[in-house]
């Protein structure tokens, strides 16, 4: 919301505090000052090295060169149609002003004004905004001939003086501005950008930031005094009102002002509403929108004649002659689905039940609490206008506006909950300055149809309550002043300081929950600045680790030693992405009914839940391309729909497993490595890809790491294990502890590869199950280094190719076991020394046991290894 | 003979003079006092000297011997010397040549700062709880004192799962499946846990809750469907809005210095009351302004409040014996303010330029 701090002024005295001071205590106190735009005012200079506060724009007006002057004749340029000269006196002397402003033109010539025009007068030397230039740029105003005429000041357009874009024309200031006046002492200000919470709906308003001010600052809140005179036919018996359904719209009220005159507004009036955002149209909808603004009520103003003839037509059609004057009869109601109204925008609106109308006897007259409807608006030629001010259901209106995409004024407020107690002092108000600014005159009373009032909520705050929630000593007395700032009605009892809240409010409830939203309260006007800072006191909680999230930070750190880099991606993913993975293999399946689909998508490629978190990785790695060498690896959830009442996952069991509808979201390990095992560099060049073997081996170390024993390695068929037809069907395997697959690697099939745009390396990747992971016991005991020294041998075996190297070296365990303590392949040969189809490998053998060995004890198992090896496998001795 | 002898020496001296190599110098070793050299050859005959004449000439030979083996022993040394620095100067290295790389593993920069933020809660005794990512709209919002169609929702627009009849996942009638907008529904869960333990007399609560939270927006460079965040829960007997100051106080300095000063400004959050934001002075600007704190000297950096009594209610705990303090934060966001990273996409973009530099 942007507030002129001019229009603040009205209601509470400022003196001794700054622009920045007022933007701090608000700040503070929940309406954050986003931005302050200053128009006019003096603005703080920051020296180097001083703090600034707030965001800034705008400029100020300096008092000696920019003041209000009067323009007393209008003559003509003697070299330029177009342009004009101004005879100006500017308090002191007078002036002739080069002009080419529009809105003056039409004077030329005229000779002496009757009545001279106040305008903004900038002197030689005037800081500021070039008024043709784009944008917003900074200038000073220099002697220049144009047209051989001397130009040196000028009578400045609302860009120039930086109130708004506006350039077309100079602004014509109120006829009782005193020339001479430094225009900065008559209007100058500055605008305060405030976000407004969804619990400060009551503060979108003049009024409101005042309210706070006042309590924020001890000063008082000048409320406005509604006055004015009425004469004619009292509007109630012209009017009546119907509420079909008070929860809907509690309270309907309707004023009458006859015989305006529809005009622009004063200036100052229209530079306030600018400065505040609102385009100022004519004295009649001005006034609803400026009462908006200091009140926070919204209003709407109705065409009466328009809805006198409806009125008096259908009476017509009752046939009911005798009544002359027909009373206009306005209802409100809920929509009928597929209703239609055309709003003030000229659009066509289809409605719902949802929806609320405000409703004449010849059609519907506004969208309730949004936006009004095209037929009953004020026109130029509206002579009587009926005014209402009501209160409306906020849900209702919030979804109305959200549908139709109509944000405004009006349904920002009213979206977010107005009182009710506002309505009529809503209308009051707009009909005061209805009567100031468009003349005419008002009717009699006002129609009130109020069905549903709201209590006012009461609360009982004791000292022992603030002490407990805030932890701040304070008194009945002084919780009592710190409320009643903000209008909180407040009476000791002796139950304790009985709280009443005040009737702009809807946010106050009662019981344990108002007395949380009265202690928010009594913090705020205390200024949560001067609460303490303390340590708790209460006991500690029962000590409990969360063993998942720790055991997968362990495993992190793993795969970071390992050479690993962490990516974290999205969770939302489209089929398509995720369907390269099953490129080349068998027909379609129907995979992808089984996504858990996103409702509302931002985009077709993040339209489900990822069910790969493979694909994820290989994605990142394929934005990586160009990078010669990358091991990568993510942990994190995938998503699956879930077909029984309980959901399983990583987080703990909770009392929400049950709930139907939910998901499983399974915990998985993804890693992909391709490109250059050792990264090119000066001395290093060719270096081999990263191969199949290079993934195994960081697999066995962090298997290792884990602390797992009885791992297996076997081959993965693609025609057996549905899960591994990424995989190329020679490169693949299947990781295994104590018999369970944890995992599956392997290099990526080719087709596969193909569908992503990589490198020329291969891709090796790797998946892991850690929800099964995790639960695998971990080997417990670190063996103790033996005191006797080993015996180290090699020995060569040749077998047939076929032969799988993990049958050889568990043979080789099993039969030395105990003392043969590492077995370690060196070496695999093929080729003429050993023959067609054989294959020769060599493994470096440790012997170890208590007692010290000698060679003829190494010797003996080693025959007993090579006898074993000749039996099971057809092994001969390579010598 | 003591001519001879002065002879051997004189020309053995000027010989080794000439000799700048190991090769050399043995070969002149083996010439002047090896075995068969003169010098030794006056020694070998030496019983064909007169009495008297021996220990005269003995003495000398001696003297010879030892003044040829010392001028070796120096020569040797010299050659040594100038070998190796012979060797020295040959393998002189361009030391600005770049040193030779291994290829490291590194976390991704948020995993880097979540673990920073739960270390130190840690510390203060906040534990570590998770919870799914995909929640209902009973746990992510009503049970958190979001009505339906509160304009708090605003705030947090969700993504929905869609029903899935074939599985039964998704939207149901009165309570859809969303993509969690907050870490918060975590609080539930975990009142309720530790209230179930013990109805009458629910233990206190010090977590953390850290974790991927969604949020229907647009990806640009401010903003992103996906974040982390880690949010901190407190609930006892006597915990007091003076403690949650304090509380705070203390993290934020351990986070961002001991020095760092930092103000509590009324907010608000439907699931705290009183609700505050934290900002930090500009760490980047000192608070003199900078683009960072877009010119305004502080940066938000968390957002708190005491536990709404009706949180407290759907927990399990009641607010008239039992208060609470809760607070949020975004990892993400304080790496971005703390490194000056002007584009939000970068985190799940994880080009690995970006990754290297954490």
């Amino acid at each position: 919301m942007k507030l002129p701090i001019s229009w603040l002024k009205d209601f509470i005295d400022l003196d001794g505090l700054t622009v920045e001071d007022i933007a701090r205590k608000l700040t503070l106190a929940g309406l954050e000052v986003d931005e302050i735009l200053y128009a006019g005012l003096e603005m703080p200079t920051y020296k180097d090295g001083e703090k600034h506060e707030f965001k800034t724009n705008g400029i100020a007006w300096d008092k000696e060169k920019i003041v209000v002057a009067e323009i007393r004749e209008v003559k003509a340029h003697p070299n330029a149609d177009k342009l004009t000269l101004l005879d100006l006196f500017d308090g002191q002397q007078e002036q002739v002003v080069l002009t080419g402003a529009p809105n003056i033109f039409h004077l030329k010539g005229a000779g002496k004004l009757a009545k001279p025009i106040k305008v903004a007068y900038a002197k030689e030397g005037s800081t500021l905004y070039d008024g043709h230039a784009e944008g917003l740029q900074l200038m000073t105003l220099k002697r220049a001939k144009i047209r051989g005429v001397d130009s040196y000041s000028m009578a400045c357009s609302e860009k120039e003086l930086g109130i708004t874009e506006e350039h077309e024309g100079i602004i014509i200031l109120d006829d009782d501005a005193p020339v001479g006046m430094p225009l900065a002492d008559y209007m100058g200000d500055a605008v305060l950008d405030i976000s407004i919470l969804p619990n400060m709906a009551r503060n979108a308003n003049v009024i409101g930031v005042a309210r706070e001010l006042a309590a924020l600052t001890g000063h008082e809140l000048k409320k406005p005094t509604i006055k004015f005179k009425t004469s004619g036919e009292s509007v109630e018996d012209l009017v009546e009102i119907e509420i079909e359904n008070s929860e809907l719209n509690p309270r309907f009220v309707v004023g009458l002002i006859r015989d305006v005159e529809i005009k622009p507004s004063p200036y100052t009036i229209q530079r306030r509403l600018k400065l505040a955002g609102q385009r100022p149209i004519n004295s009649i909808v001005d006034a609803t929108n400026y009462a908006m603004i200091e009140l926070g009520e919204p209003l709407h103003a109705f065409d009466y004649d328009v809805l006198k003839e409806r009125a008096q037509k259908a009476c017509a059609e009752s046939k009911s002659k005798g009544a002359v004057e027909a009373k206009i009869k306005i209802s409100t109601r809920a929509a009928k689905d597929g209703e239609k109204l055309t709003t003030l925008d000229g659009i066509e609106r289809t409605l719902t039940s949802m929806h609320v109308l405000v409703w004449g006897e010849k059609g519907s007259l506004s969208l309730a609490g949004v936006m009004g409807g095209s037929e009953s608006e004020v026109t130029d030629r509206t002579k009587n206008v009926l005014l209402e001010g009501a209160a409306w259901n906020f849900i209702n209106i919030r979804r109305t506006a959200k549908q139709h995409n109509l944000p405004s004024e009006a349904s920002f407020r009213f979206s977010r909950g107005v009182h009710p107690a506002m309505a009529d002092q809503g209308v009051k108000r707009g009909l005061q300055y209805m009567a100031e600014w468009a003349g005419g005159v008002i009717a009699p009373g006002l129609v009130d149809e109020y069905p549903l009032k709201p209590k006012d909520p009461t609360v009982i705050v004791t000292p022992q309550d603030v002490k407990r929630l805030l932890g701040i000593e304070l008194n009945v007395e002084e919780i009592s002043a710190l409320l009643t700032r903000l209008e909180f009605k407040c009476r000791i009892t002796k139950h304790g300081l009985r709280v009443t809240a005040p009737p702009h409010r809807m946010d106050i409830a009662e019981g344990v929950i108002g007395l949380a939203d009265v202690l928010e309260e009594v913090a705020r006007s205390y200024g949560y600045d001067n609460i303490p800072t303390t340590t708790m006191s209460d006991a500690l909680p029962p000590q409990a680790g969360n063993p998942v999230h720790e055991w997968e930070e362990h495993l992190r750190d793993l795969l970071v030693a390992l050479g690993l880099q962490e990516v974290v991606t999205y969770r939302m993913t489209s089929p398509e992405r995720e369907g390269r993975l099953a490129a080349g293999q068998r027909p379609e399946t129907n995979e992808s009914q089984h996504y858990v689909r996103v409702a509302n998508p931002i985009a077709p490629e993040r339209s489900v839940l990822r069910k790969s978190l493979l694909t994820s990785v290989l994605e990142i790695v394929e934005k990586n391309a160009r990078v010669e060498s990358i091991a990568m690896f993510e942990i994190g959830s995938i998503f699956e729909p879930n077909n029984n009442d309980s959901s399983t996952g990583s987080h703990r069991p909770d009392v929400l497993s049950g709930e139907r509808g939910l998901l499983n979201e399974p915990r998985k390990l993804a890693i992909v490595m391709t490109g250059a095992r050792i990264a090119s560099a000066w001395d290093v060049k060719d270096s081999p890809a990263f191969d199949f073997f290079d993934m195994k081996g960081r697999i066995e170390l962090l298997l290792s790491g884990l602390r797992l024993a009885d791992i297996s390695y076997t081959e993965a068929d693609p025609s057996t294990n549905p899960k591994a037809t990424h995989l190329h069907p020679g490169k693949a395997a299947e990781v295994k502890v104590n018999g369970q697959i944890v995992g599956l690697f392997g290099e990526l099939y080719p087709l596969v590869k193909e569908k992503f745009e990589f490198g020329e390396s291969a891709i090796i990747v790797a998946e892991f199950d850690l929800d099964l992971l995790r639960t695998l016991p971990p080997t417990h005991g670190i063996k103790s280094m033996p005191e006797t020294p080993p015996i180290y041998e090699d020995i060569a075996v040749i077998v047939d190719d076929s032969v799988q190297a993990s049958a050889v070296e568990s043979l080789i365990r099993q039969t030395g076991a105990g003392t043969v303590t590492d077995v370690r392949l060196f070496d695999v040969y093929r080729g003429d020394q050993v023959g067609a189809g054989k294959k020769s490998l060599a493994y470096s053998l440790t012997y170890q046991s208590d007692k010290t060995m000698t060679d003829a004890d190494a010797a003996a198992i080693r025959n007993r290894i090579v006898k074993r090896l000749e039996q099971a496998v057809g092994a001969k001795l390579r010598s | 003979m003591l001519d001879k002898l002065n002879e051997i020496k004189k020309a053995a001296l000027e010989s080794l003079s000439f000799i700048n190599d190991q090769a050399a110098l043995e070969v002149w070793r083996v010439a002047n006092v090896g075995r068969s050299s003169p010098l030794m050859q006056v020694f070998a005959e030496f019983g064909k000297l007169s009495k008297e004449q021996r220990p005269v000439i003995g003495a000398a030979a001696n003297r010879v011997k030892v003044a040829l083996e010392s001028a070796l022993e120096v020569k040797a040394q010299a050659v040594k010397n100038a070998a190796l620095a012979k060797s020295l100067e040959e393998e002189k290295l361009d030391v600005t040549l770049p040193g030779r790389i291994v290829n490291i593993g590194r976390l991704h920069p948020s995993t880097q700062q979540l673990r920073h933020v739960l270390f130190i809660l840690a510390e203060m005794g906040f534990q570590v709880y998770t919870s799914r990512e995909v929640e209902t709209d009973e746990y992510n919002f009503q049970l958190l004192n979001f009505p339906p169609h509160h304009p708090a929702r605003d705030m947090q627009d969700s993504f929905y799962i869609e029903a899935d009849p074939s599985t039964g996942s998704g939207r149901s009638e009165d309570n859809s499946i969303l993509m969690r907008t907050h870490t918060s529904p975590g609080q539930i869960h975990a009142m309720r846990e530790a209230s179930a333990t013990n109805p009458q007399n629910p233990p206190p609560i010090r977590i953390a809750l850290p974790g991927m939270c969604f949020r229907y927006e647009q990806i640009t460079a401010r903003s992103e469907i996906q974040f982390n965040q880690v949010e901190g829960l407190a609930v006892g007997e006597g915990i007091t809005f003076a403690d949650l100051k304090g509380t705070l106080t203390d993290f934020v300095r351990r986070m961002f210095g001991a020095g760092a000063r930092l103000r509590f400004r009324a907010s608000y959050f439907p699931f705290t009351e009183p609700s505050a934001e934290v900002d930090v002075e500009c760490f980047v600007c000192g608070g003199v302004g900078c683009q960072v704190c877009k010119n305004s000297g502080w940066l938000e950096i968390l957002g708190c409040g005491m536990v709404h009594p009706t949180v407290l209610q759907n927990g399990g705990y009641d607010p008239r014996r039992y208060t609470g303090f809760a607070f949020g934060m975004g990892p993400e966001r304080q790496l971005m303010l703390k490194n000056k990273i002007n584009d939000i996409r970068y985190f799940w973009g994880n080009d690995v330029r970006f990754l290297e530099q954490f």
